[in-house]
């Protein structure tokens, strides 16, 4: 598991590598916090994560409702097909708004 | 900083640390420092508590309870720092193997907790299981986290329902489903919307708590068919959703999935009621398979005979022993847990009657499991309905203990009503019973004791009932001895499928004078998946093993016999639009608000003169609207069951109203049923012509006026 933070168009993008579940979930927690806490509109760039685990999808959603509550806004970019698939079926998919691109990503946010 | 002097591990093991739980809840529970486990057992000598790696063969670690871990009879360990997404875990009990006395202890096994929340083992339906595997059904923790928004149960009132029975499985898994997720709880979401246009406002799922679909597998002897636990009236763990029916089941993620399609169908107005097997067990009589029960307490879980045997009220080899106070606890908590954590708004009881039994089997006069349910705090809101029998001989329609609560599956309902479509002579008496809701049944308790139906997953479906005279269950390689022979079904004339015209539009009407009688009958109204198109399974009665298209839905019949499904639909709306049929009250058969008319008034081919002679097959009755409140209009509903036509004089409508026709059904779309607002007048007010074996609903009302003849 492997997280990277960069900046685009004045947006953070979060980019995380490899598998999150029970284990790497708190970890991949600790390490985006800051830039969590920092920011008002994220780009969290799944392209690269192959796994979703039950604690993964928590995650996620628990990222939602801290932005949910300051009202801030946050993009999933590239969640690969398999995971949409079981986002959908387990209901977690209504919640974020998905992006393919990068472009698409950042319109979504102005 | 741990503020807790509970945070700190008292004991290690392995590398595992550990110390004394909380008894109380049982299972497995996630607290902030590690898992606390909680087992009960009355006669065991030790306890271990064995932790595997999900899907890994060997423990990684097995932990003794130390004495002092015992309070009572039960068994609670805080373990410390588990990954407890990727854990599994089962028990050792030690204590005497001596089954004349009715104990079964065996530390060989490992035996599954009775509260797992999610059980592994079969994560995907009919994956071939490893059998060598030691510990075949895994206990595992259930994130309880779900993200409900603003959902809760409907609470919809119970004679507002309209219930649409349906297999999880067989309902999306046929081929012409043609969406991904087939055969699981993500298949039934993308139908949500046929459910809806449908009009039904309810699911009853049947059963969805783990079980073994390999359990009594086998071979057809002459066809090779394979022969699967289907049904899955069996249960495994009575917390944990059956694995199997999640799209996601491979991934562990069934509890999320279930509770998603539960929030949507509340989304879509449509309650869940899941269909509860307490009576008994997957494990069998002595030659079972020991998962859990047996092997923690089996004098405690089991009705034995004296000698140490099982008792067999349930026809499954075993029987619950409900009324003993650990497994009472065990049901309620069980419920509360799918009421509470699933937002599921009602159970119905197989077998039921067992639940009324005491520990030696003898019927109770006020059971004490029976009375807890219906009084209950946390399912204050629930729907109980009950299968008032059991295979012991218990036979409770009408009687079963219900403390103003309970409602039952009216099997008494389904007989009459087949027996009065086929034909047979006098039933007219108890047809003017039935459709008022079974009075004679439940006078003190009100329609809505009365679960009506015709068929359900048990027995012919609807098409079935009217083309086969006899059963045909041969494809369940049991020499058609299986399954019940009581059907009160008439071929029409050739047994099984045919191109006979006239065969088949016989049997058509007679699929919609079913619809026609359950959707005008007060009580709860309640049809099988795919009856409203006509769906079949070629004569079998009893299908609990057939996982292929004997009972999967096949959803191209929405086109091939939309007539049917137009017509049911339109039955359903017609039911929901007029509230004099859904009322929770009996009729009077008196005037009580000085309407002129009584609230029900029975009819035959003469108006005010019903036939209730033994020979007699027809039967009318006219609803006046002025004693329900918000209903619109009049109704007048002629039955003419006899096989030639035969004139109906109808009664005079109210003043300045003329009768106007919703229903004929020996008429072909699109005029054997109208909507309200387009239902066009008849020529003749006063007599109308029922063809055979056919009905007719009529209504008035005030607005009916200004239209006559039009049409």
């Amino acid at each position: 598991m492997k997280v990277a933070l960069s900046q685009e168009s004045g947006i953070s993008v979060i980019s995380i590598e490899g598998s999150i579940d029970g284990k790497t979930a708190p970890l991949v927690k600790e390490e985006i916090n800051p830039a969590l806490q920092a920011a008002k509109s994220v780009i969290l760039d799944l392209s690269k994560v192959d796994y979703l685990s039950s604690a993964g999808l928590r995650l996620l959603l628990l990222i939602y409702r801290e932005f949910a509550a300051k009202q801030g806004k946050l993009v999933l970019l590239g969640v690969s097909e398999d995971i949409q698939t079981v986002m959908s079926h387990t209901g977690f998919l209504n919640f974020f708004t998905l992006a393919g691109t990068r472009a698409e990503a950042i319109q979504a946010l102005a | 900083m741990d503020t807790r002097v509970d945070y700190y591990p008292t004991h290690e093991h392995q590398g595992f640390k550990f110390r004394r739980g909380r008894t109380l809840p049982f299972g497995a529970t996630v607290v902030p420092t590690g898992v606390n486990f909680s087992v009960f057992s009355s006669a065991a000598t030790s306890c271990t508590l064995v932790i595997f790696r999900k899907h890994e063969q060997k423990p990684i670690v097995e932990i003794d309870f130390p004495r002092e871990f015992r309070t009572g009879d039960v068994y609670s360990m805080i373990v410390f720092d588990l990954d407890y997404e990727d854990l599994e875990y089962g028990y050792r009990f030690g204590g005497p193997w001596d089954p004349r006395s009715g104990q079964r202890f065996d530390r060989s096994k490992i035996v599954s907790d009775p509260y797992a929340r999610v059980v592994g083992g079969r994560d995907q339906w009919c994956a071939q299981p490893d059998w060598d595997d030691v510990y075949q059904h895994r206990a595992r923790l259930a994130f309880d986290d779900f993200d409900w928004e603003e959902d809760r149960p409907l609470e919809t009132a119970i004679t507002d329902l309209v219930i649409y029975e349906l297999h999880v499985r067989g309902f999306t898994a046929h081929p012409s489903f043609g969406v991904r997720a087939a055969g699981t709880f993500a298949g039934i979401l993308a139908k949500i919307p046929f459910l809806k246009e449908l009009g039904v406002n309810c699911v009853e799922l049947l059963p969805i708590f783990e079980f073994d679909e390999w359990e009594n597998s086998r071979r057809h002897p002459q066809t090779g068919e394979l022969l699967l636990n289907y049904w899955g009236y069996s249960t495994v763990a009575f917390f944990a959703p059956k694995a199997g029916y999640a799209a996601t089941g491979r991934l562990g993620m069934q509890v999320d999935e279930l509770k998603n399609l539960i929030k949507e169908l509340h989304k879509a107005g449509i309650e869940v009621i899941l269909d509860v097997v307490f009576n008994h067990t997957a494990e069998g009589d002595h030659r079972g398979p020991t998962i859990s029960f047996r092997g923690i307490d089996n004098r405690s879980y089991y009705i034995l005979t004296p000698d140490g045997y099982y008792y067999n009220f349930s026809g499954c080899g075993n029987t619950l022993n409900c009324n003993h106070p650990v497994v009472r606890n065990l049901v309620l908590d069980c419920l509360r847990y799918w009421a509470a954590d699933y937002h599921v708004d009602g159970f119905r009881f197989d077998l039921a009657s067992i639940l009324g039994r005491d520990q030696n089997g003898a019927p109770l006069a006020n059971p004490p499991l029976l009375e807890s349910l219906a009084l209950d705090p946390v399912l204050s809101k629930c729907k109980l309905i009950a299968e008032a029998w059991d295979a012991g001989g218990l036979y409770q329609v009408g009687s079963f203990p219900a403390y103003n609560r309970w409602a039952e599956w009216n099997g008494k309902y389904r007989d009459s009503v087949r027996k009065f479509i086929k034909g047979d002579m006098g039933v007219v008496p108890e047809i003017a019973g039935r459709i008022q809701g079974s009075p004679d049944l439940y006078y003190y308790r009100g329609p809505s004791a009365s679960v009506n139906f015709i068929n359900c997953h048990d027995g012919f479906t609807l098409h079935d009932l009217f083309s086969y005279n006899g059963k045909h269950n041969e494809a369940n390689g049991e020499n058609n001895n299986d399954g019940s022979n009581d059907n009160y079904s008439w071929n029409c004339g050739v047994e099984g499928e045919t191109s006979d015209e006239g065969v088949n539009r016989l049997r058509l009407q007679l699929k919609k004078n079913a619809f026609c009688i359950l959707m005008l009958s007060r009580g709860v109204p309640m049809f099988l998946m795919g009856d409203e198109m006509g769906r079949t399974q070629r004569g079998n009665n009893n299908t609990y093993c057939q996982d292929n298209e004997l009972s999967w839905m096949d959803w191209t019949l929405a086109q091939r016999n939309g007539e049917l499904l137009r017509f049911v639909r339109m039955m359903i709306r017609f039911r929901r639009a007029n509230p004099v049929l859904r009322s929770n009250w009996f009729y009077q058969g008196r005037d009580y608000v000085g309407s002129g008319k009584p609230d029900i008034s029975f009819h035959g081919t003469r108006a005010w003169a019903p036939d209730f002679s033994p020979g007699s097959r027809c039967l009318a009755f006219l609803l006046c609207r002025k004693h329900t409140q918000d209903q619109q209009a009049d109704i007048y509903v002629a039955m003419n069951m006899h096989w030639q036509a035969l004139p109906f004089q109808i009664p005079k409508p109210g003043e300045r109203e003329s009768w106007k026709i919703v229903v004929n059904t020996s008429m072909r779309a699109p005029e054997d049923i109208y909507e309200t607002s387009e239902a066009p007048s008849l020529n003749e007010q006063e007599q109308v012509i029922l063809g055979p074996r056919s009905m007719m609903v009529l209504i008035a009302d005030a607005c009916t006026r200004s239209t006559p003849g039009t049409r």
